[in-house]
Order: structure tokens, then C-alpha cells, then sequence
């Protein structure tokens, strides 16, 4: 057949056949990917998002290092066991502040998007410290070495840059006082409440800053009050009483 | 034969030159980062990147210096040695790669003895990227190198281009390798399954892939054969995609070239499919056409018949390229991802059916009128399951990309059991294949070591693999049926810990067969070291060579008398 003879020519051409392979794989990518960048209903109109503060900040940090990812998804699919299970199904909204994404692939253990306020912190210090204290046919690993960890925090505010640049809407004065924000967040007794009105701004609505002693200690900022407050965050922003699910423009 | 060596004319050669400043220009800049680090985790590894380039240009000196004149990269020979030392680092790394996954299979069966609680670096999030990027990356990589060196020389008949090119290009990626592999340990990750190595290491290794390029697109150029020949394709391919999906996935701002931390520019959404679009085609392009490339050479010389259709392949080479990448939205069923991005990748996925049995088609009919080797030569066996398992595997893929498939295997440990029937049974075999064949090829060695020990290897294998993907099926079906479970009351019938309660058993049988498959390879790095030493296992012998042993003086008196070879 003819066209299998001028085959032949990418088989002279090496240069030919490296732009002919670039061109061929490039297609589907390119078809699938680029219209979310444009496509205005790929993220769900929603209230109640907001970056996250610098504490939870570091606590993602702490569970992107550890690699939590790998055992647990981050996404509620929209089938009934599942919001049974967990709660509310994942909305792309809830991660658009998420880089990268913690969607994950594998549930060793349960899903974490609905995570925040469904144990109290008691329970997270128990359970990370010795996951099979609370949990006993958990195979999840112990954290205890993370317990009285202090938390490395003085170039969170290089975090809070990096992550501007990228697109995250934090104020320059958010950036400023980011270090003074993050010890706020994890004692009670500090003068927290221009933090939480920070955040709380651009989430458009209250009580969506936890501030207290993550790991029941306010006297020194731990690895684990960073953990566990991120974790306490985990799908509480989004105010589900005002999401129009049926709207136009969130139909999936 | 050094006699015979050609002599070198003219100045010292040029890309020895090139290497040595590029290292010591790198030397400089990584040492300039170590100097200001802002976390001990970049202190030690822009360190470590000093160290490592000013060993490399240490030895090139030294090298280089000892030749004495000679011709370094004499244009008339192959260069071998690459092949050689591509040959060992990947038994290494395969080894280390399998055998960390023996271990976190078993943290995940006894958490209370495979867990250490002051030593988080041990901790299962901290081992599986380590084990997935050792056997991927560190061992495939190095399969795919050292073959591809191989492979591209003779079918062009020439020697590798760039001189020490593609040595930088070699020692490069095991660099890569080491850095990622100790961020891991770390805590060094961007969190993008399967491109978990951070900004600096990602950079480090698009400059080692470019390198790599231009030696396998040089060598193509100064090619003696009027055509490139099919597996050249299948690794251009391989390269120049994974050059691609490399670059995007990692786009990434570090918060200071100081700091090992960075953050990838895409988020959400956007950033999950992205990391998928990349993930999948890591198995596309890296896993799959890759190892294609090497179907494509060491099968039909290994059976000595050519490639059964040329056409077959045209066709299943640039559908198989063209589909592929479409698929990844599968991995992203009935997350946030619209609907629309869900059922392109499922339709693609659906169609990738075809090329790829196209592939397994063309592979397995190229043993026509050879079928009986499979009972003599059993590394041509293990190349042959490969191919079933290719088949098998490029099967399951389609059919648990259809979103109600999905639904119940998403999550859950079919995934893995997924994952490793290809990993193990197609990348795995053809792999091992590839590497008793260049083993013996390069040391030019008549025959293995041991043929009955390459027996030994393939069942052991077989029965590992067999054993891992079956109670991973289980398992994972079981727990896709028991989330979804109600009682008759209306309520989910399982706590979550239930359905891990329940794999216990079927982790402990996946373990066993990661034990076996370990086994094998260990097997096989023992048959290979003596292969390549030159010995042959004295009851493998023929009847000649035996009472040539037996009896080395009669046997010396009657080479004396028999003509030169």
C-alpha cells in the first residue's frame, strides 16, 4: 500500500520522526488540559474558600513530608456509600489553593476530605502518637517521633511568596505577620483575633479559624499542633448550606 | 590489542573537555547553594551533588590522563563498557527496589514489628515512594539506558555519539537517583505520585534527559543503515515523551533556590489532571514503550526470525503513541474532574485496547517456526510470558478505566495488583530477558552460567507474581464490595478498619510473593556475575567440554594440534 511506503521517509528522517512523535503525543494533552484553564465552570462557585492560615500551612507541608498521600485520598466521590461514609462529596473548589493537589490514588486508609472536626485533638495527639492504641487492626504508621518535634517555621513567610506567585490570594500583609500568625493560631491566649479577621475575610464568612493548643501544650509551637490543625480544617470551608449544587454552572 | 588501538590525532578530545567544564561549572554552582542552604535537607544533597561532580571529574582526568595518547572512543568498536556498567546498576537497583518493597508490604501485614516509632524515615509514606521510584526509575531506567546503548549501536552500526556524553548521561542518572532516593528518606517530596523528587533533582534530571537525547539522536545520525530501525522508534518515543511530561508536570516555583521546598504552579484540579495526564503515561511511555523498544530487538534476535509485521508495527506504533495520552483522566473517575475530561479518558483508554495487543501480536507471532525454543531457551520463555502478561495487563487497564469498573476497583488494592501484574509480569520479564541476552552478548559469552538457575528464576517469578496479583484481586474486591455494603436496616454494614481487618490474609500471601520474585532476581544477579566471569556451570557442560576439564593436559596438547581458530 502507498501510505505505508511513505513510511519510509520517517524511517530516513530521524529528525522528521522526533518532531512527527512530539507532535502525535502532544494532541491529547493539550485537547484535555488547557480548557480548564479557561473553561469558567471547571471550578464550582462556592463561598467559604480561603488559603490556608500559616499553621495549617506547615501542617500540610508536615503531610506532604511524610508522605500521607500515598494511604489516603483527599476526594469524596459523589456515590451514596461514600458521602454516607465521609460526608459531603469533593468539590474542585475545596482544592484550588492545594499546590499540588491531595487528591491521592489508594485508600489504605479512609478518605481525609471531610477530616476536620470529626475527632478531637486528644484523639489525634492518641492516634498519631500510636495509631493501634485507638485504632488496634490499624496498619497506619506511629507519628510519635513528630510529638514534641518543635515546628520549623521561620521562612513560612518565603512559603506564603512562592505561593502568591503562583496564584494564592494572600495580602502582602498576610505575608508581613505571617510568623506572628502562626504562633497566634496555636495559643489561646495570644492576641489572635486580627489573625482569624484576616483569614476570615477572605473566606467571606466566620468560624473558620480554629485557634487553640493543637497538642494541649500553648506554651511552644510543635510539629503536631501544625499537623492537627490542618488536619481540624480538612472540608470545613466550603459553607454546603449555601453550594447550589443544581446551579447551571456547578452541573459537573 | 592495544597495539592495534588507533592513535589519537590533533588536541585532547572534545567532549571529554565539555564534561569535565560542564561538572566543574555544576561543582561551583551546587557547592555556592550548599554554602547559603536554608534546610539541612538542601544542605546535604547540594553537597552531595559537589562531591559527586568533583569525583566525576576527577576520574575523567584520571582516565583520560592514563590513555596516554590512545584513541579514547575508537570509532570502529561499540562501546560496551556502558552496557556493562548499565547491566550491574540495574541488578542493584532492582534489588534495592524489590527488596524495599518486601519490606513495606510487610509494615502493612505486621505493623508491629515492621514500624519503628522514633525513626520516621522508616514509615511506610517515606518507603513506598522510595520503592516505586527504585524499581521505575532506578531499575527500568537503568534497563532502558543500558539497552537502549545497546540496541541503537547495532542497529545502526555505529558507535554511541558524543564520546564521554553518554557516561555523564550514566552517571547523571544514577545521581538523580541517589538524591531523589535519599530526599525520600528525607522527607524530601513534592507529593506527584511517581515525579516525587523536588525542584533541584528535577532539574538535574532534565539536564541528564536532554544529554541522553542528543547521544541516542547522534547515533541515529552517524547511522551506517539506511533505516532507523523499529525499536529506535519505540525509544525515541520513549524519550522524547517522557522529555515532555517530565517538563510540565514539575513547572514549580522553590520558595529560593536556597531552600529545598517548592510549589507546583497548578493547583486542584487543574494540577490533578496534569500529575495523571503525566502518571499514566509514565506507564505509556516509560513502562510500555520503552520496554517495547526492547520486544522489538531482543526478541527476534533472541529466536533469530524477523519482527513478524512490519506493517503491525507502523500501525500499533503511532496509534499506541497518539491514544495513550489521552488516558489519563481514568485514574480520575468521579473525583471534581468535569465529566467531559472523565469520558475522553475512558473512551481513549478503551481504545488503547487494540494497539496495545497489536504490540503483543507482533511480538509473540515473531516466534513463528521457532515456538519449539520455548522448551530449550527459557529466557526466550520469560520473554514470551512477558508479553502475555502485557496482554493481560493492557486488558484489565481498559476494562477498569469504564466508570462503573471503576467505581468498585478505584481506591482499592485491585490498583496495585493492577500495577504490579504489568510492573512484575510485563516490565519485569522483559527486562530480565534483556539483560541475560546483553549479559551474554557483551561479555561475549557462548551461553549463560546456568540455564536450569534461569529455570529456577522464572518459577520462582511466576509463582511470586501469580501469588501477588490473585490476592490482590481478592482483596481489593473485597473491599470495593464491603465499602459499598449495606444491612438490611439501610446503614453501611463496614467501620472502614473492617476492610482492613479483612486483607490480612491476602497481604501476607502478597508478601510471600514478593519474597519469591525477590528471590528470583537474586537468583539471576548470581547467574549473571558468573556469566559474566566466564564460567559455565559444570553440569551444564557438553560431553567435549567436560573431558576438557577433566583432563586439561590432554586437552591442551590437543588444541596444540588443531589449527587457530
Amino acid at each position: 500500500m502507498a501510505l505505508f511506503d511513505k513510511h519510509s521517509f520517517l524511517e530516513k528522517h530521524s529528525s522528521v520522526l522526533t518532531v512527527g512523535i512530539l507532535i502525535v503525543v502532544a494532541i491529547g494533552g493539550l485537547i484535555e488540559i488547557a480548557p480548564l484553564f479557561y473553561l469558567k465552570n471547571t471550578i464550582e462557585k462556592v463561598e467559604g474558600m480561603r488559603p490556608y492560615t500559616p499553621l495549617e500551612l506547615a501542617g500540610q507541608k508536615l503531610y506532604i513530608r511524610e508522605g500521607c498521600y500515598v494511604c489516603h485520598s483527599q476526594m469524596v466521590r459523589p456515590l451514596r456509600d461514600e458521602v454516607e461514609r465521609y460526608g459531603h462529596y469533593s468539590l474542585a473548589a475545596e482544592s484550588m489553593y492545594d499546590h499540588p493537589h491531595q487528591w491521592g490514588s489508594k485508600r489504605t486508609g479512609p478518605d481525609l476530605a471531610r477530616l476536620g472536626g470529626k475527632y478531637a485533638d486528644t484523639w489525634h495527639m492518641d492516634h498519631m502518637k500510636d495509631p493501634r492504641s485507638v485504632v488496634p487492626e490499624s496498619v497506619m504508621p506511629p507519628y510519635a517521633f513528630m510529638i514534641d518535634r518543635p515546628l520549623e517555621y521561620k521562612n513560612i513567610s518565603d512559603d506564603m511568596k512562592a505561593l502568591k506567585l503562583v496564584g494564592v490570594p494572600y495580602t502582602d500583609k498576610m505575608i508581613e505577620v505571617a510568623e506572628a500568625d502562626l504562633i497566634a493560631q496555636s495559643d489561646p491566649d495570644s492576641d489572635w483575633e486580627d489573625m482569624v479577621a484576616r483569614y476570615e475575610e477572605l473566606a467571606g464568612r466566620e468560624g473558620s479559624v480554629n485557634v487553640r493548643a493543637f497538642d494541649g501544650d500553648p506554651s511552644k509551637v510543635t510539629e503536631m499542633d501544625a499537623l492537627i490543625a490542618y488536619m481540624q480544617m480538612l472540608g470545613t470551608l466550603v459553607d454546603f448550606d449555601k453550594y447550589e449544587a443544581e446551579d447551571l454552572h456547578n452541573r459537573r | 590489542m592495544s597495539s592495534m588501538q588507533s592513535r589519537r590525532v590533533g588536541g585532547p578530545d572534545f567532549s571529554v573537555v565539555s564534561v569535565g567544564l560542564f561538572s566543574t561549572l555544576l561543582a561551583f554552582i551546587t557547592l555556592f547553594i550548599a554554602s547559603r542552604a536554608l534546610d539541612p535537607g538542601m544542605a546535604f544533597h547540594a553537597g552531595l551533588m559537589t562531591g559527586a561532580f568533583v569525583l566525576g571529574v576527577i576520574a575523567l582526568v584520571f582516565w583520560y590522563s592514563g590513555l596516554h595518547g590512545k584513541e579514547a572512543f575508537d570509532p570502529t568498536r561499540y562501546d560496551d563498557g556502558i552496557v556493562k556498567a548499565g547491566v550491574f546498576a540495574s541488578m542493584f537497583w532492582g534489588i534495592a527496589g524489590l527488596l524495599v518493597g518486601v519490606i513495606i508490604a510487610l509494615q502493612l501485614t505486621y505493623p508491629n514489628l515492621f514500624y519503628f516509632d522514633q525513626y520516621g524515615f522508616t514509615n511506610f509514606g517515606r518507603l513506598r515512594p522510595l520503592h516505586t521510584s527504585a524499581v521505575i526509575f532506578a531499575f527500568g531506567g537503568n534497563v532502558l539506558l543500558s539497552s537502549s546503548f545497546y540496541v541503537v549501536q547495532r542497529t545502526c552500526r555505529t558507535r554511541l555519539a558524543g564520546g564521554a556524553w553518554p557516561w555523564f548521561v550514566f552517571w547523571g542518572y544514577q545521581l538523580f537517583i541517589v538524591v531523589a532516593a535519599t530526599g525520600y528518606l528525607m522527607g524530601i517530596t513534592q507529593s506527584k505520585e511517581y515525579a516525587e523528587p523536588e525542584w533541584y533533582a528535577d532539574l538535574w534530571l532534565t539536564i541528564v534527559w536532554v544529554a541522553y537525547l542528543f547521544v541516542f539522536l547522534g547515533t541515529l545520525w552517524k547511522r551506517k543503515e539506511p533505516h532507523i530501525y523499529v525499536a529506535n522508534w519505540f525509544y525515541l518515543s520513549f524519550i522524547v515523551t517522557i522529555a515532555m511530561l517530565h517538563i510540565v508536570n514539575n513547572l514549580t516555583i522553590p520558595i529560593s533556590i536556597f531552600s529545598s521546598k517548592s510549589y507546583i504552579a497548578m493547583a486542584g484540579v487543574q494540577d490533578a489532571l496534569t500529575q495523571w495526564w503525566y502518571g499514566h503515561n509514565a506507564v505509556g511511555f516509560f513502562l510500555t514503550t520503552g520496554f517495547l523498544a526492547i520486544m522489538y530487538y531482543f526478541i527476534p534476535k533472541r529466536v533469530n526470525r524477523p519482527v513478524y509485521s512490519y506493517r503491525l508495527s507502523i500501525v500499533h506504533f503511532w496509534s499506541l503513541i497518539f491514544i495513550y495520552i489521552w488516558a489519563g483522566p481514568h485514574h480520575l473517575h468521579y473525583t471534581a474532574l468535569p465529566q467531559w475530561a472523565q469520558t475522553l479518558g475512558m473512551t481513549f483508554s478503551l481504545m488503547l485496547w487494540m494497539p496495545s495487543w497489536g504490540g503483543m501480536i507482533n511480538g509473540l507471532m515473531t516466534l513463528s517456526g521457532a515456538w519449539d525454543k520455548l522448551r530449550t531457551d527459557p529466557v526466550i520463555r520469560m520473554m514470551v510470558l512477558s508479553l502475555a502478561f502485557y496482554g493481560m495487563s493492557t486488558f484489565e487497564g481498559p476494562l477498569m478505566s469504564v466508570r462503573a469498573v471503576n467505581s468498585l476497583s478505584h481506591y482499592t488494592e485491585w490498583g496495585i495488583g493492577h500495577v504490579h501484574s504489568g510492573a512484575l509480569g510485563w516490565v519485569g520479564f522483559i527486562s530480565f530477558g534483556a539483560l541475560y541476552c546483553m549479559t551474554q552478548y557483551v561479555w561475549k559469552r557462548e551461553r549463560l552460567y546456568s540455564n536450569s538457575l534461569v529455570e529456577w528464576h522464572f518459577w520462582a517469578a511466576t509463582l511470586g507474581i501469580v501469588l501477588y496479583i490473585t490476592s490482590m484481586w481478592v482483596a481489593g474486591i473485597m473491599e470495593g464490595l464491603m465499602w459499598r455494603s449495606y444491612n438490611e436496616f439501610g446503614f453501611l454494614e463496614y467501620s472502614f478498619v473492617e476492610t482492613v481487618e479483612a486483607k490480612h490474609i491476602a497481604y501476607i500471601i502478597r508478601s510471600l510473593g514478593g519474597v519469591l520474585y525477590l528471590g528470583g532476581a537474586i537468583v539471576m544477579a548470581y547467574n549473571l556475575w558468573r556469566t559474566a566471569r566466564g564460567d559455565t556451570r559444570i553440569s551444564e557442560l557438553n560431553d567435549a567440554e567436560r573431558a576438557a576439564l577433566n583432563n586439561p593436559e590432554k586437552s591442551a596438547t590437543d588444541a596444540a594440534a588443531q589449527p587457530a581458530e
